[in-house]
């Protein structure tokens, strides 16, 4: 004999009301699981994380690292806004520059200082004292990481040159070489990439020439062997791979502002209040999450330590 | 008979990139963090964006491949390309909804009235949906003439996507101008097949 069911659902699978009543929680909360649920997954290696590249040595801790959780080495290392060697990020970076030779590596350091020089980078890094510092990390395509970066304080390097009174600014100038670097024999961007820093802003304490990533050297995708960390402004402000730091008297003209003047700026600072034309700069994506549902903090989070620096100046035209 | 099999293989092959980003979801969820990149919500976007493109574009090659090859049977599977383009925008339009927007109604208007790239997507998206609704036998029937003409929109959504795609890349435009070929040639052609048939035979020379 047939016994007939009430019904296909059984009460315990109906949502209760309250529930989906307050179903972006719930969504939000899934999605904060699904993260959970990775992490957990890949909890194995965050005790071991690194990329089995050489160590540095002699790393100090720094208190002016952040103490928010880092962000996993493989996502660091494989979600890179690195032009000269693919478009986008994405994994492409790290693809691309899988045969990239760090070794050897001269930079030079000149302009306006009384001790110009060029430094190979091992015994740049054997010279100073390397820190790590755990930075947050801002994309101003709304996405952010907190990274372990390792380098030298960049005050560090400017009190060895001694900048002249004709030093106003900091020109920082990546290598340019079509061998190494494969869009270079393109006109993605204009070659080389420059940045520039007011030296007020690369004396801070925080500007950090970074050499290395979870305590080893950094990898090609990231900047290798050394490229700048400014963690106050967004990503593209710090220039990879540099070739030349250059003290100059004028405000260099920074590859993305040449690219497109209304929507890359000088300056670049993080700012939830000044979006860039094509997306909201007030919430970002702390990757891997899906959502973009951050707030970006002002100055990313440094206002303290740097808002001094921009006293008395519209930020709104000066972004 | 051949008919139904056929359509029931368009089906699944058209289903099968949602497929593929469902079984990447899966993949992810289990920890494989890579199978979406370190930019889940992003990749979904991309990825849901691209099929819709792709599924205008096969849509709109129904009838240059039917002018060409006299293959006329390949009308028969319009409606359902058509409507798979809609389901893809659907997606498309879902993750903006919750990856980007978190479901803030206010900061989806400003998006929409502030940054030209996505009112004409969204415009895109309204054309799309105002053709699935009107997709079913009994619109065709009700509308007559009216239902081709608003059909034609599908160009329009066509170019807009194009747009929507060339509006938002920073500095390489490789994919979109790729787009904007594709599309550029299937309303080209028939642009050059309205010419041509119009133009008088010269009998007798």
């Amino acid at each position: 004999m047939l016994i007939k069911k009430a019904s296909d659902i059984r009460s315990s699978e109906i949502t209760p009301k309250s529930v989906y009543l307050r179903r972006r929680e719930f969504i939000q909360a899934s999605a904060a699981a699904l993260v959970g649920a990775g992490m957990a997954a890949c909890a194995d290696n965050v005790a071991a994380q690194g990329g089995g590249l050489a160590k540095l040595p002699n790393v100090k801790k720094s208190p002016l690292s952040t103490t928010e959780a880092p962000s996993l080495y493989e996502h660091i290392t494989s979600y890179n806004n690195f032009y000269e060697f693919a478009p986008g990020a994405g994994d492409g970076p790290k693809q691309n520059s899988k045969g990239f030779k760090s070794r050897p590596w001269k930079v030079k350091i000149d302009g306006e200082v009384a001790k110009p020089g060029e430094y190979e980078i091992d015994d740049l890094i054997k010279q100073n004292a390397l820190e790590e510092r755990i930075y947050r990390f801002r994309c101003v395509e709304a996405w952010s990481f907190v990274i372990p970066w390792v380098g030298i304080p960049f005050a560090d390097i400017i009190n060895k040159v001694q900048p002249t009174s004709k030093a106003q600014f900091v020109e920082f100038t990546t290598a340019v070489d079509t061998g190494k670097f494969p869009m270079q024999r393109t006109d993605l961007l204009e070659w080389p990439y420059v940045e520039g820093l007011r030296l007020d802003e690369a004396k801070h304490p925080l500007t950090l020439l970074a050499v290395g990533l979870y305590g080893e050297v950094l990898p090609a995708q990231n900047g290798a062997p050394l490229r700048m960390v400014i963690p106050w402004k967004y990503g593209f402000k710090g220039a990879k791979s540099l070739a030349r730091i250059r003290f100059v008297e004028k405000q260099p003209l920074n590859t993305w502002q040449k690219m497109a003047r209304n929507e890359y700026g000088f300056y670049a600072n993080v700012n939830p209040m000044v979006d860039h034309p094509r997306w909201t700069q007030a919430r970002e994506r702390r990757l891997p999450s899906f959502v973009a549902n951050r707030a970006t903090q002002m100055f990313n989070g440094y206002a303290d330590q740097v808002q001094s620096l921009y006293a008395g100046m519209d930020l709104r035209k000066n972004f | 008979m051949k008919l139904t099999v056929a359509k029931i293989l368009v089906f699944a092959a058209a289903c099968l990139p949602a497929a593929a980003l469902a079984y990447k979801f899966y993949r992810f969820y289990h920890g494989d963090f890579n199978a979406l990149t370190a930019n889940p919500g992003d990749y979904i976007t991309d990825q849901t964006g691209t099929w819709t493109l792709a599924f205008i574009t096969i849509a709109l090659s129904v009838t240059p491949l039917r002018r060409l090859t006299g293959w006329n049977q390949a009308i028969k599977f319009r409606r359902m390309l058509g409507l798979f383009a809609f389901f893809y925008v659907t997606l498309h339009l879902l993750t903006w909804i919750v990856f980007v927007h978190d479901f803030e109604v206010r900061f989806m208007i400003e998006d929409v009235y502030k940054r030209p790239f996505i009112t004409v997507g969204m415009a895109a998206f309204l054309i799309l949906l105002s053709l699935a609704l009107t997709s079913n036998r009994f619109a065709i029937r009700k509308m007559g003439r009216k239902w081709q003409r608003l059909h034609r929109l599908v160009y329009v959504a066509g170019i807009l996507g194009v747009i929507h795609f060339w509006w938002l890349v920073k500095a390489d435009i490789t994919l979109p101008r790729r787009w904007a070929v594709a599309v550029g040639l299937l309303l080209g052609f028939r642009l050059w097949w309205r010419f041509r048939s119009k133009r008088p035979v010269l009998a007798g020379t």
